[in-house]
C-alpha cells in the first residue's frame, strides 16, 4: 500500500502467479487422476491377475507309489515320509548366495546345486534340489527360513524297500526323471523332479505304480515363505501290485547263490508265474532310489561284479549241456534217430582233422538216446547234431524260445543267441562253418541263453510242451477302485511234439539225478527230473581245475523240473565260474525245489488272497 | 472488515476446515501404514505408534510456529540456515547410514533427516530474501538466490538423497516463479522444466549403456531397487493397478502385506492406500490433498504482505511438489525418486516439517489483518 509502486506491481503479479499455479494444479491432478483411473480401472483386472500370480505359486503335490506285495501280500516295497528340499528360482534374488549358503548349511557339493538351480524348467515352479534330508539338514533350513527366500522343505513321500537288497533286481529301483525320459510321449505328464521306476518291476509297471501328480496353490510372500495353502488336485497314489514271487522262496534262492556270482530263477510251469529271480551280485535298491553323487554312481556302474545286471534275464551264457534238452527233442521230432539207435562213443569225435572230445575220457560206449541224455555223452550229440545240421536245431531251438526275449515284464531283458546259417550271414556275413555245429550240438560256440529262458524251457517240457510267458505281477489293486484285477496267466503255445517225445525225455532227465550226472540233486521229498550243464569259458585250457584262475573257469547249470509226475515248479540255475553244474548247481536246485514243496504242498497250489492289504498299508504308511 | 478484526484470535471457519483436511490426510496415513504393520511381530514400537508420536510432535510444531510471528521467524532465516547446513555437514561425516545413504543424525534411539528441514529453512530464507533485497538486475533475481540454494543442494545430494535434492531445487524453483523471473515466459520454461524433469531424466537415461547407468545410480540413488531397476516400479504398480476401483480392503492388499512392495510404509504408502481402498478410496485422497492445497493457495493470495506471500507459495510449492511427484512415481509415471507422500507416509522428520509448514501457513493467514491492529 504506502510501500510504492514497484512492490505494488511485484504483489500483483504474485496474485496472477498463484492464479496460474492454481491451474496448473488442477490440470497436473487431473493428469494423476487419469493415470490412476487407467491403472486401476481400466487395467484393473490385469494387475489383479498379476498380484494373484505374485503370491501364489502352484506347487506339485507328489503322489504315494504304489505298493508291491509278493504273491501272499508280503510287503516288497512301500514308501517312508522324507523330507526334500526344493527351490523357487523366482523367489531367489541371488543365486550364488544362496548356493554358497546351502553348500554351508548342508555340506554339499555346489556344482550340484547350482546343476539343478540352472535345469531346465519353469522358474515359478518350486523345483527339488535334495531329497531325504537328514532330520539336523531339514531342521537346520527350516531355522534358516527367514534368509532363504524361496527355499522350502517339503515333506514328501520316499520309496523304500524294508526287505534290503531282497529280490532287488526284480523290484527294481526308483529315480528322479532324466533329461532324456522327459523328452519321451509316455513321460508327457511328468516334469522335473518326477520320480519314475528306472529298473525292474518298478520301471516296467511304472504307469501302474506312479500315480497321478496332484497341485496345491500356495500363497507366499516377497520372500518365498509359505502364509497359506489350499490344495486344488489331491495327488492320487498309485495302484499296488502283487507279484508273483513267493519271497520265502526268494529269499532262500539268493542264500544259495551266496557270495558267488550267478542267477537262480524257479517257475510255475503251468502258468508261467516267476516264483523265485535270484541274481548275484546285488545293489540296494534303497541307496539308489536315493539321490547318488557322480562319484557313488560311477563306482556301482563300473564295479567288476557288474551288481547291476540282472543275470536271470539279462546275463547270456552258453547252456552247455541243458542245450541236450531240446536237442533230445529234435533228434526225436526231426527223426534224426529213433529212441533205441546207438551211438558209439569212444571219448572222442573226428571231424576233418579236428577230435571234439568227449566230457569222460574213455567213452560212454554205446549210448541211446535216454543213456546220452542220463550221462550227457557229448560224443552222441556231436553225432546227432552234425546229421540233423545246425537249421534243424534252430527251429527247435525257436520253438523253445531260444534266442529271443521270454517277454518278461522287465526292462532290457536279453534274447540269447539261436545262431543258424541265416543269422551267420546276417550277423557276421560269413558261411556257416560246419565244425560250429558240432559245438553248438553241446550248447557251446555261438549259442548263448539266459537263466530265465532256461527255467521256462525246461518248464515247457515238464509241462508236456504248452508253456506260458514267464509272468511276474498276477494281481494290481487299482487304488481309486479298490478292486483286485487278477492278470490272467499268457499262453504262449504248444511245441508242436509227439507226447511220447516228452514221456521218453522227462523219464531220461529222472534218471539224470537218479543215476546220472545229477545225483546230488536226488530228495527224500520229491522226484526230480533235471539236466546238468558245465558252459566252457575260455577254450583252451591247461592244468587241473583248481589251477585255473577263477574267471577262466567254467559256468555251471542245472535244469530241474519237480515232482516228475505232474510238475508244479521248474527251476534253472547257474553259478558262474563253479564248474560242473552236477556238483556246483544241482544241489542248489534241489534246495529250492524242496523249499517250494514244504512251502506249498497242495496239489494244486492254493494261490492265496493277498492277506488284508489294506491294514498293512496304512502301517506301513504311517510309520 | 472491522468485523473480523474483533474474530481474528479465535479459530474461524476457514481453520476448522483446514485443520480438519490435515487431520483427514494424517488419519489415512495412519491407518494405511497400521494396516501393513500391524501383523508384523518386530522388535519394539509398531510403525503405526511410532507415526502417531510424530503426529503429536508435529502437533506442537503445527501450533508454534502459527502463533510465532512469521516476521520474526524470517529474521532467523539466515543462521537457521547456517545451523542446516552445519547438520548436513555433519551428517556426511558422522552420520547414520541407511541403505547406503548417510541422511540421519542419530539420537538415541530415534535418528533425525536434516535435509526435510533444510527445505522449510530454504523457503523462509529465500522468502526473507526476496522480501528485503532490491531486485533489478537477473543477478540478484536469480543468480544470488540459487547461490543462497546451491550449498544446501550439494551437501543434500552428497548424501547422496536424489529426492530431497529434487524438492530443494522445486523449492527454488517456485520462488523464482513467484517473484524471481519477471518474463512469464522464462516462467513456464522452468516450471515444465521441473515438472518435465523426470521425463528428461527417462530420456537421457535411455541412451546411457548399462555400466553408465549402474555407475551413475550408485552414486546418485543406492537404496532404490537393489534386486534390478523395475522390480520395485513393477510392484507399485501391481499393487495400484490391482486394487482396481474398490480396492481390497483393510489388510486385504497382498502386494503390501506379503512384502512384494518394498518401502510400503515410507515412499510407496500411497500404493499401499491405493490397493486396499481402490480407486474411489484413491479419488478421495485426491481431493483432499486438492482442497488443502487449495486453502493454501486462498492463504497465499490473500497474504498481507509480500513476505507472507512469498512463504506460502513455497510452502504450497514444495506441498504440491512433493504429492505430486510421489503419486506419479508410485504409478508409474515417473522413474522412482525417494519423496515421500506428505502427512500420509510414514516417517518423523518429513511429518514434522510438513506439519511445521502448515503451521506456517496458517500463521500468515492469521496474520494477515494484523495491521489493522
Amino acid at each position: 500500500m504506502a510501500s510504492g509502486n514497484y512492490q505494488e506491481t511485484e504483489f500483483g503479479e504474485l496474485h496472477r502467479r498463484l492464479a496460474i499455479l492454481r491451474l496448473g494444479l488442477l490440470l497436473v491432478v487431473a493428469l494423476l487422476g487419469l493415470r490412476l483411473w487407467h491403472l486401476q480401472v481400466r487395467e484393473g483386472p490385469y494387475y489383479r491377475d498379476l498380484s494373484e500370480n505374485n503370491r501364489t505359486r502352484l506347487m506339485l503335490l507328489e503322489p504315494a507309489r504304489g505298493l508291491i506285495y509278493d504273491r501272499h501280500g508280503v510287503l516288497l516295497a512301500n514308501n517312508v515320509p522324507s523330507f526334500s528340499l526344493y527351490v523357487t528360482l523366482e523367489d531367489v534374488k541371488d543365486r550364488e548366495a544362496l548356493i554358497q549358503r546351502l553348500t554351508d548349511l548342508l555340506g554339499r557339493d555346489p556344482a550340484l546345486i547350482r546343476k539343478k538351480l540352472e535345469g531346465r524348467g519353469s522358474k515359478s515352479l518350486p523345483r527339488k534340489i535334495k531329497d531325504r534330508l537328514t532330520l539336523r539338514d531339514a531342521t537346520v533350513i527350516e531355522s534358516h527360513r527367514l534368509d532363504l527366500p524361496g527355499v522350502m522343505v517339503q515333506v514328501e513321500s520316499q520309496r523304500n524297500y524294508p526287505g534290503g537288497m531282497t529280490a532287488a533286481h526284480l523290484l527294481g529301483y526308483v529315480g528322479e526323471i532324466s533329461a532324456d525320459q522327459l523328452e519321451k510321449p509316455e513321460f508327457s505328464d511328468l516334469h522335473q523332479g518326477s520320480v519314475v521306476g528306472q529298473y525292474g518291476v518298478e520301471k516296467s509297471f511304472d504307469r501302474h505304480v506312479r500315480g497321478q501328480a496332484g497341485q496345491k496353490s500356495v500363497e507366499v510372500d516377497a520372500l518365498g515363505h509359505e502364509k497359506k495353502t489350499a490344495v486344488v488336485d489331491k495327488p492320487q497314489a498309485g495302484n499296488d501290485l502283487y507279484l508273483t514271487i513267493d519271497i520265502r522262496l526268494q529269499k532262500v534262492a539268493e542264500e544259495l547263490l551266496g557270495e558267488e556270482s550267478g542267477a537262480i530263477v524257479a517257475l510255475d510251469p503251468t502258468n508261467g508265474d516267476i516264483l523265485a529271480m535270484a541274481s548275484r551280485p546285488v545293489f540296494d535298491p534303497n541307496v539308489l532310489s536315493r539321490e547318488l553323487t557322480p562319484k557313488q554312481w560311477v563306482d556301482i556302474v563300473q564295479d567288476e561284479g557288474r551288481p547291476l545286471n540282472n543275470r536271470a534275464s539279462q546275463g547270456q551264457y552258453p547252456p552247455g549241456s541243458t542245450f541236450k534238452v531240446p536237442m533230445a527233442v529234435a533228434v526225436l521230432e526231426s527223426n534224426t534217430m529213433s529212441p533205441s539207435n546207438t551211438v558209439y562213443c569212444n571219448g572222442g569225435y573226428q571231424f576233418g582233422k579236428r577230435v571234439y572230445h568227449d566230457w569222460k575220457a574213455g567213452g560212454h560206449g554205446a549210448v541211446d538216446l535216454h543213456t546220452a541224455l542220463v550221462h550227457s555223452c557229448d560224443v552222441y550229440f556231436y553225432t546227432v547234431g552234425q546229421r540233423m545240421g545246425i537249421d534243424v536245431m534252430a527251429d527247435f531251438g525257436k520253438e523253445f524260445g531260444l534266442g529271443q526275449g521270454t517277454g518278461v515284464e522287465l526292462p532290457s531283458e536279453r534274447s540269447g543267441i539261436m545262431p543258424s546259417t541265416s543269422w551267420k550271414q546276417q550277423t557276421k556275413n560269413e558261411p556257416w562253418l560246419p565244425g560250429e555245429t558240432i559245438s553248438a550240438a553241446i550248447g557251446q560256440g555261438y549259442v548263448t541263453v539266459t537263466p530265465l529262458q532256461m527255467a521256462s524251457l525246461i518248464g515247457t517240457v515238464a509241462n508236456d510242451g504248452v508253456s506260458y510267458r514267464p509272468r511276474l505281477v498276477r494281481a494290481v489293486m487299482d487304488r481309486a477302485t479298490g478292486n483286485l484285477q487278477e492278470l490272467p496267466a499268457v499262453p504262449r503255445g504248444k511245441i508242436k511234439a509227439k507226447p511220447e517225445t516228452f514221456r521218453l525225455i522227462k523219464d531220461a532227465l529222472a534218471d539224470v539225478v537218479k543215476v546220472g550226472t545229477a545225483t546230488k540233486a536226488k530228495s527224500s521229498l520229491v522226484t526230480i527230473g533235471g539236466k546238468t550243464g558245465t558252459a566252457q569259458v575260455a577254450a583252451l585250457r591247461t592244468g587241473p581245475e583248481e589251477q585255473v584262475p577263477k574267471k577262466f573257469r567254467d559256468h555251471a547249470w542245472f535244469v530241474a523240473f519237480a515232482p516228475v509226475e505232474s510238475p508244479r515248479i521248474a527251476v534253472a540255475v547257474l553259478a558262474e565260474h563253479m564248474g560242473h553244474g552236477g556238483s556246483a548247481a544241482a544241489p542248489l536246485a534241489k534246495e529250492v525245489i524242496e523249499t517250494y514243496i514244504k512251502l506249498a504242498p497242495q496239489v494244486p497250489i492254493v494261490i492265496s488272497k493277498a492277506a488284508k492289504p489294506e491294514p498293512a498299508r496304512r502301517s506301513t504308511e504311517k510309520s | 472488515m472491522i468485523d473480523r478484526l474483533t474474530e481474528h484470535r479465535s479459530l474461524d471457519n476457514f481453520d476448522l476446515r483446514y485443520v480438519a483436511l490435515i487431520l483427514a490426510i494424517l488419519g489415512i496415513g495412519v491407518l494405511s501404514i497400521y494396516s501393513l504393520t500391524h501383523a508384523q511381530q518386530g522388535v519394539g514400537t509398531p510403525y503405526y505408534l511410532k507415526q502417531l508420536v510424530w503426529i503429536g510432535v508435529g502437533v506442537a510444531a503445527f501450533v508454534v510456529m502459527w502463533v510465532s510471528d512469521y516476521h520474526r521467524l524470517a529474521r532467523l532465516a539466515y543462521p537457521a540456515y547456517a545451523v542446516v547446513l552445519l547438520m548436513l555437514a555433519f551428517v556426511l561425516v558422522e552420520g547414520r547410514t541407511s541403505k547406503g545413504a548417510q541422511r540421519w543424525i542419530g539420537l538415541g534411539p530415534y535418528s533425525f533427516q536434516p535435509s526435510e528441514f533444510a527445505k522449510l529453512v530454504l523457503i523462509l530464507v529465500l522468502a526473507h530474501y526476496y522480501s528485503k533485497a532490491p531486485r533489478m538486475g537477473w543477478l540478484q533475481r536469480v543468480i544470488v538466490p540459487g547461490l543462497l540454494m546451491l550449498p544446501g543442494l550439494i551437501l543434500i545430494l552428497k548424501q547422496p538423497d536424489l529426492g530431497s535434492g529434487l524438492s530443494f531445487v522445486a523449492v527454488y524453483a517456485a520462488m523464482l516463479l513467484m517473484v524471481g523471473v519477471r518474463s512469464q515466459a522464462l516462467g513456464v520454461i522452468l516450471l515444465f522444466s521441473v515438472m518435465l524433469f523426470p521425463f528428461a531424466w527417462e530420456g537421457v537415461w535411455g541412451s546411457l549403456h548399462d555400466y553408465q547407468r549402474q555407475r551413475i545410480m550408485a552414486f546418485v540413488d543406492q537404496d532404490y531397487d537393489p534386486g534390478g531397476k523395475g522390480y520395485h516400479a513393477l510392484q507399485s504398480r501391481i499393487a495400484i493397478g490391482s486394487g482396481e476401483l474398490t480396492g481390497k480392503g483393510l489388510y486385504g492388499g497382498t502386494q503390501s502385506q506379503l512384502k512384494f512392495l518394498p518401502e510400503g510404509h515410507t515412499d510407496f504408502v500411497f500404493a499401499v492406500y491405493a490397493e486396499e481402498w481402490g480407486f474411489l478410496g484413491v479419488l478421495v485422497l485426491l481431493v483432499l490433498f486438492v482442497a488443502l492445497i487449495w486453502l493454501s493457495l486462498e492463504i497465499a493470495s490473500k497474504a498481507k504482505d509480500q513476505l507472507g506471500a512469498l512463504l506460502a507459495a513455497g510452502i504450497v510449492a514444495m506441498l504440491c511438489f512433493c504429492v505430486v511427484v510421489n503419486i506419479g512415481m508410485t504409478a508409474g509415471m515417473f522413474p522412482i525418486v525417494g519423496i515421500p507422500l506428505p502427512l500420509v507416509s510414514y516417517g518423523g522428520s518429513a511429518t514434522i516439517m510438513t506439519m511445521a509448514s502448515l503451521g506456517l501457513l496458517l500463521n500468515v493467514k492469521r496474520r494477515r489483518l494484523s495491521l489493522f491492529y
